[in-house]
């Protein structure tokens, strides 16, 4: 995986690696689901069901030194990343080995190998960090893009607007990824727009921006690929709004009032694992075994997760009040 | 082959309970994981739940209809797959959350306040603000309080404690000093006799209107309102001498000054040996309850150790009583600089001429002592006459 | 004991209900009342506090905003000034912040800066507090910096007769009011009088009468307080608990009263401790009750870090039955 070109590679293996990532984050957030259901998994959980295509179709498409800016709804982010599912699902138990030293939850994971950049409750509050860790690179002239994923529900914060112009007036590397599932929480998104076509606002504001089929991992792919591409080429921000759905709630105590079962199993048909699966084995792509062996792969490494979170230990009490200021060096 | 449970699935942080609503399978369907078997009504409304194993529903354990807390469980299921992984999960903490954290001096106790407060009777005392203000009021000494609070801290239950301990003391008060006591008084009665002229009236007077006056009223209260006979005697004294300035004064500096208030001071022994005659102030004015009390705080006080020099220096005349001890008669000493002193004996029954018939009376021999350099035996016939009269008619007083 | 309710028909209702009872009477009742907020209509609220509502009085009084906080905010400062008697519903405290400059530098101002010519009849009702493991961005209780705002009012409703009875109170007020509901109370149930209506909203409350010291806390940690004064007369010590309930302005004669009759004086305050509404109110001790006191003021606060996720962490972080018992016994001098 190189950003040497901007053509989606449609090898075989790149193909089953897409779709490896996407299953082994669905299967992940099934996990999840059912720990948070026994009180291993306490707090709020966000599940990225019915979204793997965004996370998946952008991140391999990064260099290590870029960096990654993300919501509260972000395992599946950290996963694509490279954060490991151990330390994902140990900071998910609250344990001392979890990527955030337990402290911060399935909210708030952050990697530093990763350049993972949390993990962030606040809707809207990811772009100011982003372009902040831009204008950085920008500055001291590195070729680092920074991708800062969200939801379509910040688009209505003030934050949202300033981010952008921002990025826009300063020419900052960044890639800003509009995961538009059409609610924002209980929110439909025609309720809470008067311009509902996103890419459009960003437009205005002078991006280079385009909205792609987000339940399509390999238009993501393209598109992600077009876009880090011009921004390390012309060194200005793009938007990217990926048209997307979430399977699930908005986390897992929600009775969905708001939307009707019909449109959630409509939209489940086109889903994208199983849409890429169903082209992919159409295509010759696919065979069954190769599907068991990712199934295998994924449900051992979950297991394995599962042990290390489970056998992970607490942080003391004592040390409830460390890290609150950098720690002086002995 | 094994048996699980499907429990009440925990859906959100501040879920506690959920009331089953709806069964999507019986015993003996087939499920696997990821199927939506049963509705839950919570807070929020209507969740769909799933489960999360696969198999055979074997057993429903709760009905619709009832309201469980989460963690309950809902029906028995046959799994094909192997035991469920049971990890023995590494128990969250059972130690209580530890009440000291490793935040800089926040742990119970209170920290001891930095420096000693300012000003201190002895600088290495603490006393709490409260404590201090009440022994101040109440003139008691710090150093001799016992401290309760923490850190050996005097508080106000340590001041009131030694209040009443005090009250309570058989040993002279230590605020009387009786040496110093007894030479005081040798002086001021050697400088009496010395310089005062004294001249000295007796006059028997007829008790018989007090004493069923008193015991008429006395009927009707508690034995704490009582009056007593000297309340109506002081306060009799002082009514007369209101009337009679010129017993009701100083003289000092070769000239009488007469006093427009009557404080009639009353002598009170002080166990050990000793005496005293602090002053009741505007005794003329005084309610005979108020006057009662009064007096009966004086000796209080006097016994605990706690009386004012100002109540010592402004009697302008003053009452001595002998009754209980059993004298008939009291030639009292002025105390310079006053003018008069009155002195009244036990009341014995006499025989006395009434309407021509002899009959048993009480009677109780009051005795004026004065300062000739500013009365006359004239004066003072009509002054102990007034008292006489004023004592025929208790209800008056 | 608790303040004793009305001797009219009783209902076993919770804290949740209780509110949302006081919405819709207010609804009712007031036609320029309306209430707009996120996720307040379709979802049925964050809390479930407004279900029901959306189909019983419809989408224009029962508002979804965007996650717009400082624009609907500002919107609902601008609809009161103008004759409208809006609810915000702001979801958690934690979002407020995006509102702070228009609380702060509109709605708390505009009355005085306009020499009064404007203002600002609205209510602003927020979530607030910890116990649920939200981690550090969802768990602020910041009712302490409001607090430290002239212009406005800050209520701490900790019983169910006071989330029934604060609304319409605050509906009444012709300046901004702010309500702040724990999210430890919302499932809290207890027993209100079916014709339950408006509470005062200035003055703090005795919830449990007692001489050896005083507690004073308000909204959630109410509760812990009161169980602390159980566990303390269990060895003698009768606490006596005072309910704030207005946390601005400061009931300072009740709190006065309490401290002269007990003489020690504790206050429960989920804020952090430094700066502390806490602070503020041993201030006041110190400036009008001074001569009373036997023993220094203590404070239980939360712990000065940003509240963490795992629980036993948040438990230690935040105040605790365990962490009042000790204090106040400390206080007495008894170990």
């Amino acid at each position: 995986m190189t950003a040497t070109t901007d053509k989606p590679r449609l090898s075989r293996s790149h193909a089953l690696d897409l779709l490896k990532h996407m299953i082994r984050i669905r299967r992940f957030e099934d996990k999840c689901a059912e720990l948070y259901t026994e009180e291993k998994i306490r707090g709020f959980l966000h599940l990225y069901d019915g979204e793997e295509a965004v996370a998946v179709g952008v991140i391999p498409v990064l260099e290590k030194r870029d960096r990654i800016v993300a919501t509260y709804r972000e395992h599946g982010h950290a996963l694509v990343r490279g954060v490991p599912m151990q330390g994902a699902l140990a900071e998910m138990y609250g344990k001392r080995e979890g990527c955030s030293g337990g402290r911060g939850g399935s909210m708030h994971l952050f990697d530093f190998a990763t350049n993972f950049y949390g993990g962030n409750a606040i809707v809207g509050s990811g772009l100011p960090l982003a372009i902040g860790l831009a204008l950085a690179d920008q500055m001291r002239g590195e070729d680092n893009v920074t991708v800062c994923f969200f939801g379509e529900g910040a688009v209505a914060e003030g934050e949202f607007h300033e981010s952008i112009n921002l990025a826009a007036l300063w020419s900052l590397p960044v890639l800003f990824v509009c995961e538009n599932n059409l609610y924002a929480m209980g929110t439909a998104l025609a309720i809470s727009e008067s311009e509902t076509d996103i890419q459009q606002k960003a437009a205005c504001y002078r991006l280079a921006s385009e909205a792609v089929d987000g339940m399509d991992v390999m238009a993501v792919e393209g598109a992600a690929r077009r876009a880090v591409s011009a921004i390390r080429q012309t060194r200005k921000p793009y938007f990217l709004e990926c048209r997307t759905y979430r399977l699930r709630g908005h986390s897992m105590f929600d009775a969905q009032l708001y939307r009707d079962k019909a449109e959630v199993e409509a939209w489940r048909q086109k889903e994208p694992i199983l849409r890429f699966r169903s082209w992919l084995e159409q295509s010759g792509m696919l065979h069954p075994e190769d599907l068991a062996r990712i199934e295998a792969e994924v449900a051992a490494e979950i297991a394995e997760a599962v042990a290390f979170a489970e056998a992970g230990t607490w942080e003391p009490v004592e040390h409830l009040a460390r890290f609150l200021y950098a720690e002086k060096a002995a | 082959m094994s048996v699980v449970e499907f429990r009440m699935p925990s859906l959100g942080a501040d879920m506690e309970a959920g009331t089953l609503v709806e069964w999507l399978v019986k015993p003996g369907d087939q499920v696997k994981r990821g199927d939506i078997i049963a509705v839950v009504e919570t807070q929020k409304g209507a969740i769909e739940i799933e489960i999360f194993d696969t198999g055979t529903i074997e057993r429903i354990l709760v009905e619709v209809g009832t309201k469980v807390p989460v963690g309950t469980p809902l029906a028995v299921v046959r799994t094909q797959a192997e035991a469920p992984v049971l990890v023995e999960a590494a128990a969250p903490p059972t130690v209580a959350p530890s009440p000291t954290p490793a935040v800089e001096g926040q742990a119970p106790p209170p920290a001891p306040p930095a420096k000693a407060i300012k000003p201190s009777p002895t600088p290495r005392l603490r006393v709490s603000p409260a404590a201090r203000r009440l022994a101040e009021q109440r003139g008691v000494d710090l150093d001799t309080v016992a401290a309760s609070g923490p850190s050996g801290t005097i508080v106000s239950a340590d001041i009131e404690r030694a209040i009443t301990e005090k009250a309570a003391q058989k040993t002279p008060p230590t605020g009387f000093d009786l040496a110093a006591m007894r030479s005081a008084i040798a002086a001021a009665m050697a400088r009496s006799k010395r310089e005062i002229p004294h001249y000295y009236l007796a006059q028997p007077i007829e008790m018989t209107a007090c004493e069923a006056w008193l015991t008429r009223t006395n009927a009707k209260r508690p034995p704490s309102d009582r009056l007593l006979l000297g309340t109506l005697l002081v306060k009799a004294v002082a009514l007369a001498a209101a009337k009679f300035p010129a017993f009701n004064g100083f003289y000092r500096k070769d000239k009488f000054e007469p006093v427009g208030s009557v404080h009639v001071g009353t002598a009170i022994a002080i166990r050990g040996g000793g005496l005293i005659a602090p002053a009741i102030h505007d005794a003329d004015r005084l309610s005979l309850d108020d006057l009662m009390r009064q007096m009966r705080e004086l000796v209080q006080r006097v016994r605990a150790g706690r009386i004012r020099s100002s109540e010592i220096a402004d009697p302008t005349i003053t009452v001595s009583s002998l009754g209980e001890r059993g004298v008939e008669q009291l030639f009292g000493i002025i105390y310079p600089p006053q003018v008069a002193i009155l002195g009244f004996g036990k009341v014995v029954v006499r025989p006395c001429v009434v309407d021509g018939h002899i009959l048993a009376r009480p009677v109780v021999s009051a005795t004026l002592a004065a300062d000739h350099r500013v009365t006359d035996g004239h004066a003072g016939a009509l002054f102990l006459a007034e008292i006489e009269r004023l004592l025929q008619e208790p209800d008056k007083l | 004991m608790l303040h004793e309710v009305a001797q009219s028909a009783v209902i076993e209702i919770t804290y949740r209900e209780a509110i949302r009872e006081a919405i819709r009477d207010a609804l009712r009742r007031d036609e320029r009342v309306f209430l707009m907020g996120e996720d307040v209509g379709r979802y049925g609220g964050c809390y479930a506090v407004t279900k029901g509502l959306l189909a019983e009085f419809g989408p224009k009084r029962i508002r979804d905003t965007p996650l717009s906080e400082s624009g609907f905010t500002g919107a609902g400062i601008g609809a009161a000034i103008a004759g409208m008697r809006p609810i915000v519903e702001l979801m958690t405290v934690n979002f407020s912040l995006l509102a702070l400059d228009q609380i702060l530098n509109s709605a708390a101002t505009i009355r005085h800066m306009s020499g009064n010519q404007f203002g600002v009849p609205m209510v602003i009702r927020m979530a607030t507090g910890a116990g649920r493991q939200l981690a550090a961005q969802h768990s602020h209780s910041l009712e302490g910096w409001y607090a430290h705002i002239p212009g406005i009012k800050v209520l701490a409703p900790a019983t169910i007769e006071d989330a029934r009875g604060m609304l319409w109170a605050a509906l009444e007020d012709p300046d901004p009011v702010l309500i702040f509901e724990h999210i430890m109370l919302y499932n809290m149930t207890g027993k209100l009088s079916a014709d339950a209506g408006p509470v005062d909203i200035q003055t703090a409350r005795v919830r449990r009468e007692g001489h050896d010291i005083t507690l004073i806390t308000y909204g959630g940690s109410l509760w812990k307080t009161l169980e602390a004064a159980t566990s303390l007369a269990s060895e003698g010590i009768e606490a006596e608990v005072v309910d704030l309930r207005s946390l601005r302005p400061l009931d300072d004669a009740t709190i006065m009263d309490s401290v002269r009759k007990t003489h020690r004086a504790i206050v429960v305050d989920e804020g952090w401790r430094s700066g502390s509404l806490a602070a503020e109110i041993c201030t006041r001790i110190v400036e009008q009750a001074f001569w009373a006191l036997d023993a220094p003021m203590g404070r239980v606060c939360s712990e000065e870090v940003p509240i963490p996720y795992p629980r036993h962490l948040e438990e230690a972080a935040i105040p605790q039955v365990t962490k009042i018992v000790a204090l106040a016994k400390a206080t007495l001098g008894k170990a």
